[in-house]
């Protein structure tokens, strides 16, 4: 089995080298860009609006406890379901039985990241589910077997002459190279879907303690259809989603909508606070949340990096970061990607297999910058790297940085070695970049400076 | 002990440390804009609104080409039903809730009505051209119609035909989203509709190339009209 790391740079390497999708990444983000630009200038404070958002999800945050406690005793006492997993395989064991419980065959999903956490389509798959992603992106995704490539835009690898092929050949259509044509496709086919679907699943934006309500953000009206016609409606969600008010929405769904895609607000922000209630005329018969731990609350026991729990997964860190924008979504092998994922997947998954990402950072802080809750990212990843480095000891870097210190501490070794390195250099061309290279992992893909033909003291001492 | 016990036992547990809040080095809480000072302020950083019902109703309009809603402002409810009456050529059936507006126009076209009261066939609602619904209310500053089950006929009215009519007044126009939160708590409060959604344009996607196409898997068109 290949590693977390390995599995990295091979395809970072393929990744970095396939110029024509790493053009089609730049123009669609580079668009996403100018519209989120001129959003945040629609805002009176972005600034303020920003602190105080962070404010209010380190009140959530650091105060959890008190928040789910809330949150879960509300929806209960209108008729939903609440079930607690500390782990993916407890969480898939509750939807399993509920589905089952229910005597149900198809299921319709909206947008859904901890879904693929837990990796629920595999397990219902597996357990002879018929199940079907309803976000077109994510619908697309699934039909090539792959994972979404952005947690936002799951397909904006694609091009439409790919995604026309895909439909040909999965569902027969006619090929086509028009978007909308596209589009109306999906919406045909999964039309049928929400209306004979037993169980919906979907996700959460935001989980607002004080009216035990979930909040689920999109565009396409997908979700809408999930949480309103199938008989049983299953919301998983992570712990650390949790607003304390409801009214703190005013602030945080143009926020979201503005870093997450430029837009003022997205098309449908939906509540949904209980199953069908008694004077409705439609909606699900039973509504379950499921609440995922999942190692989060392993991330928040470490008050360094608790604030990474304050992401509202909007995506801009993903956007504005060079190395997404280089290596693509799928390298990072994660189901968080870019800064986020990279800050996070070490805690959820393990420091040591996933340590790799923190270093893959120019550490340039564009993630910082965007950041709508203001978390620290690229200090995060020299965390990270710090922890990693505590926690294991590389011992040949250890030994190179104490033979390093005893050099620098010695002037007249240190002007010895410069005078033998100044000697050798020459010598050095016959291995430069090969196996048998001392300093492979810099001449690999960069030049090694020549060493001054003279240092400035040996300069100093010889001027006339 | 139950799983629940068990995650707000190591929640507990994980903040006996406490974190530092953000933009802020040390912990000092004194400095931290509490909620109750937070909240007053909210509107005063999110994008600005006009200070009368007209520079409201004239965001409104402009944020509604923005986002391609088709938003008509008229002065009656005849001219209401001499308008929609127009739309409904090609129309074979509509869908809709009881309720003052609704009613007003719903008879006069005299097609098969889905009506969603006492609960509907999904394929039924399905086959309908229109789903035209109340709503709580409009907010200026994003575009945005607000419903809940209780103003609109339930959670797929408004979502499922591929056309969604919203029947409005010009006194449920609010300026911003604070103002629409605050009117979901004072009129539900004591018992919140168990759908509630800020509907803001037509169904759109990105998803091929990031370009718009409208009637993802939601309504295509969505007309506005504000009596
Ligand atoms: S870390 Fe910040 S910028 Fe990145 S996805 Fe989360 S909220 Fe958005």
């Amino acid at each position: 089995m290949t590693t977390p790391v390995h599995q990295f740079h091979t395809d970072a390497n393929r990744a970095a080298q396939d110029l024509q999708q790493r053009a089609q990444i730049q123009s669609a983000l580079s668009s996403y860009e100018t519209a989120c630009e001129a959003r945040k200038s629609a805002f009176r404070d972005w600034e303020s609006a920003r602190q105080t958002a962070a404010e209010i999800k380190w009140d959530a945050v650091n105060h959890l406890d008190q928040h789910l406690r809330e949150f879960a005793d509300k929806l209960e006492s209108r008729g939903t379901q609440v079930h607690w997993a500390s782990n993916e395989q407890q969480a898939r064991d509750i939807i399993l039985e509920i589905i089952r419980s229910n005597n149900a065959h198809s299921i319709i999903k909206s947008k859904v990241m901890t879904g693929e956490e837990i990796h629920i389509n595999e397990a219902l798959e597996k357990a002879a589910f018929d199940v079907v992603e309803s976000d077109l992106g994510e619908f697309i995704v699934q039909l090539r077997r792959e994972a979404p490539y952005h947690f936002v835009f799951p397909a904006m690898h694609l091009k439409r002459g790919e995604i026309s092929e895909l439909f040909n050949r999965e569902l027969g259509t006619a090929l086509t190279e028009d978007p909308e044509e596209l589009t109306m496709i999906a919406r045909r086919v999964l039309r049928d879907k929400y209306i004979t679907a037993d169980v919906g699943i979907s996700g959460a934006n935001f989980a607002i303690a004080e009216t035990g309500m979930i909040s689920i953000t999109e565009n396409e009206g997908n979700a809408r259809l999930t949480c309103a016609l199938p008989k049983v409606h299953i919301a998983l969600l992570g712990i650390e989603k949790v607003l304390p008010r409801l009214r703190d929405l005013a602030l945080f769904l143009p926020m979201l909508a503005t870093a997450g895609a430029g837009q003022a607000l997205t098309c449908y922000n939906s509540l949904y606070g209980g199953p069908r209630q008694p004077d409705e005329c439609d909606g699900p018969e039973e509504f379950h949340v499921v609440l995922l731990d999942n190692n989060r609350t392993q991330l928040l026991a470490d008050k360094q990096q608790r604030d990474a729990l304050h992401c509202i997964r909007c995506g801009a860190c993903l956007n504005v970061c060079p190395i997404y924008r280089s290596i693509g979504g799928h390298t990072y092998g994660t189901t968080y990607q870019g800064p986020i994922g990279s800050v996070i997947t070490p805690h959820l998954r393990g420091l040591q297999d996933w340590k790799h990402l923190s270093s893959a950072s120019s550490l340039c802080g564009a993630c910082t910058q965007v950041c709508p809750v203001k978390i620290d990212l690229h200090h995060h990843l020299l965390h990270n790297r710090r922890n990693a480095v505590i926690d294991k000891p590389v011992w040949r870097e250890k030994l190179q940085f104490a033979i390093f210190r005893s050099v620098m501490n010695r002037p007249k070794l240190y002007r010895f070695c410069v005078r033998i390195g100044r000697l050798m250099q020459p010598l050095h061309r016959l291995v430069d970049g090969t196996r048998l290279d001392p300093a492979r992992g810099w001449t690999q893909t960069r030049k090694l400076p020549r060493i001054a033909p003279q240092t400035f003291k040996d300069f100093w001492r010889n001027r006339k | 002990m139950s799983e629940r016990e068990n995650i707000l036992g190591r929640i507990r547990e994980a903040l006996t440390l406490s974190a530092d809040v953000p933009g802020h080095k040390q912990n000092n809480l004194l400095q931290v804009v509490s909620e109750e000072e937070a909240a007053p302020h909210i509107h005063e950083w999110l994008p600005a609104v006009g200070e009368t019902i007209e520079d409201g109703l004239a965001l409104f309009a402009k944020n509604s080409a923005e986002l391609k809603t088709d938003f008509r402002l008229v002065d009656s409810l005849e001219d209401l039903n001499a308008q929609i009456t127009e739309m409904a050529s090609g129309w074979k059936k509509i869908a809709t809730h009881s309720g003052e507006l609704t009613d007003a126009v719903g008879d006069k076209l005299g097609l098969p009505v889905c009506s969603t009261d006492e609960g509907y066939e999904a394929s039924d609602l399905e086959s309908c051209d229109v789903g035209i619904t109340q709503c709580d209310c409009l907010v200026a500053q994003t575009g945005s119609v607000l419903v809940t089950a209780r103003s609109a006929g339930g959670r797929a009215l408004s979502v499922l035909p591929p056309h969604h009519i919203v029947l409005a007044q010009r006194s449920q126009l609010l300026p911003d989203l604070p103002a629409a939160f605050a009117l979901l708590e004072e009129r539900y409060a004591s018992n919140y509709p168990s759908f509630i959604s800020l509907i803001t344009g037509p169904s759109r996607t990105g998803d091929i190339e990031r370009i718009l196409v409208l009637g993802a898997h939601g309504p295509k068109q969505l007309t506005v009209f504000c009596l």
